[in-house]
């Protein structure tokens, strides 16, 4: 175990709680991944693997942040750029995704997904998931 | 007594995502659309970034960090990429 030798001042306050926030955010990455790869359609897998940017991705700055505050004895902070940026940009690939998928899916016919609706003509037929 | 809880967590940590990527990695093989594959890349990006913070705790070095930043950008632009190619057919018009 001698590659953990520079956490030998750790307390063990610190470690209980890094190890939580890892364990934490790796297991709900790994939840997300497993619905990922067993979810039946495309627009339920796109929610899947989110929870690996949200708690994963906080878990695990979290638990990095912690430790190398600890042992730094001041605070070490620049882990949040990474949570920052992952928050930030989630989202916009997930919704660029999410309409192109829409946008190949109607350009082919798929009875699976609704037809676009125009803008300026009132809603008629099943209204989204019934 | 904290370096072996620290271990101990890190090495399930290491574990899970290790699992998590190959679980994203074969449905990047299995497909079944383009679509599928792209966010089978992303999830991969994410996965390995979480790692190699993962890793930076347990080496207590600073480079993974800067190592996980730049694969959280580059997988950015690589989704956005390819999400603008599979909409329009090409990424720069």
């Amino acid at each position: 175990m001698n590659i953990m030798d520079h956490a030998v001042d750790l307390p063990v306050w610190a470690a209980i709680l890094v190890s939580f926030f890892l364990v934490v955010g790796s297991g709900l990455t790994l939840i997300g991944t497993i619905g990922f790869s067993r979810l039946p359609s495309f627009y339920e897998r796109i929610h899947a693997p989110t929870l690996g940017t949200s708690w994963g991705t906080g878990g695990i700055v979290m638990a990095s942040m912690i430790f190398f505050t600890v042992l730094a004895t001041r605070p070490v902070i620049h882990e949040i750029l990474i949570g920052i940026f992952v928050t930030v940009t989630t989202p916009v690939t997930l919704m660029l995704l999410a309409r192109a998928a829409l946008h190949r899916d109607r350009a082919e016919g798929n009875p699976d997904v609704l037809a676009e609706v125009s803008p300026d003509e009132p809603k008629s037929g099943p209204a989204l998931g019934e | 007594m904290s370096q072996t809880i620290l271990a101990v967590s890190l090495t399930f940590a290491q574990v899970c995502l290790a699992i998590a990527m190959a679980l994203a990695a074969l449905r990047m093989s299995r497909g079944p659309r383009a679509q599928d594959r792209v966010l089978a890349l992303d999830t991969l990006y994410v996965n390995s970034m979480l790692l190699l913070m993962v890793f930076g705790i347990r080496t207590g070095k600073d480079i993974y960090f800067e190592a996980s930043l730049v694969i959280g950008m580059l997988g950015f632009v690589a989704t956005v990429a390819l999400a603008k190619f599979l909409m329009r057919g090409e990424v720069i018009e």
